[in-house]
């Protein structure tokens, strides 16, 4: 019998899912709150029972990322890997992988004032869509389609001003159908995908209230899905795509902890069992 | 057990884990279990969403 061990800020529908596939295989599932644990420099592997591997699950993206690094530090396997959740929760250092690895992605353009975007953006013509670098749920995300749009945004990053606010993601508007694609990796392997439908505005995420829809997962996502996956660096991941009408797929998001409680409910393989055979595996290879 | 905030009925499910949010029927306060003996349970105030949030 193997031991996993579930990190979780606010336990919600699907750590409770991948605590009762544990279970279910036979292992033991230990619930850790990050709130109320504690670490130090000279905290030990032995110090804790975390079990044979961790999954990190924490809503909060920061704090899940220190936990991951205190674990690693420990030498404690923890999926993902720091470097992974690093670079997945951040959507600039995520594009440049992307793109260096040769997989198609949205032309991007990087500014590190505002009054250097907004120059670059009457250079390359409106609309292009704003997005935050760390964020999810779509906040924060927005196209920008005439000057006055761009200025009024600009000035109320100028205002809140919080260092992230300083970098410039601006991103060309895909011309696609009215959802997006959200497939979902376990080693590399594609498990499950759905289609993400819009429910009236340009955005498709789920949080927002876009309409899930199982999809089948051709070889071209799959190819597609698995070069983001190892470009990334492996795990656990969300790999959303898009339809370009003239390119085809281009991967746009790579998400780190992964949501799936609606995917499972129509996916065919069962999500959160794989995610801890595959978890388990990854420690015994 | 009672909302903290209005005083309202909390329905809170015999299977649920110390982590899970109960919302509020009545005000919509949301609290985290922080402690659950039995039927002995404690809440907290429940974290708001945060700009990180999310995955």
């Amino acid at each position: 019998m193997s031991k996993v061990c579930i990190v979780f800020d606010r336990l919600r529908t699907e750590e409770k899912m991948l605590q009762k596939e544990a279970v279910a295989l036979g292992h033991d599932a230990l619930m850790l709150d990050a709130k109320i644990t504690q670490i130090d420099t000279d905290s030990k592997k032995e110090d804790f029972d975390l079990g044979d591997v961790v999954l990190e699950r924490c809503v909060s993206y920061f704090r899940g990322l220190h936990f991951t690094a205190s674990l690693e530090f420990m030498d404690i396997p923890v999926l993902n890997k720091f470097k992974v959740a690093n670079t997945c929760g951040n959507k600039m250092f995520m594009t440049l992988l992307l793109k260096k690895n040769n997989i198609p992605t949205p032309k991007t353009y990087f500014s590190f004032s505002s009054d250097s975007a907004a120059e670059n953006l009457e250079k390359v013509g409106f609309p292009l869509v704003i997005k935050p670098v760390i964020g999810s749920w779509g906040r924060g995300v927005m196209p920008l389609k005439d000057k006055d749009t761009m200025e009024a945004v600009f000035e109320i990053r100028d205002i809140t001003d919080s260092p992230h606010d300083r970098i410039y993601y601006l991103q060309e508007l895909i011309q696609r159908p009215p959802r997006d694609i959200r497939v979902i990796t376990v080693g590399d392997e594609p498990i499950a995908a759905m289609y993400r439908k819009s429910s009236g505005g340009f955005k498709t995420n789920i949080a927002l209230g876009a309409d899930p829809e199982i999809c089948e997962i051709t070889k071209e996502m799959e190819d597609m899905a698995s070069k983001a996956s190892k470009a990334m660096g492996g795990g656990i991941l969300g790999i959303d795509m898009m339809e370009d009408d003239q390119r085809g797929l281009v991967v746009h998001e790579v998400n780190n902890t992964v949501e799936f409680k609606g995917l499972a409910r129509v996916a065919q393989r069962n999500i959160p069992k794989e995610m801890i055979e595959y978890a388990l595996n990854y420690v015994r290879r | 057990m009672n909302c903290p905030e209005c005083d309202a009925t909390l329905n809170i499910p015999a299977d649920a884990s110390v982590g899970e949010i109960i919302s509020c029927p009545d005000c919509g306060a949301d609290f985290e279990i922080a402690k659950k003996d039995g039927s002995n349970v404690e809440l907290k105030q429940a974290e708001t969403v945060g700009e990180d949030w999310g995955e």
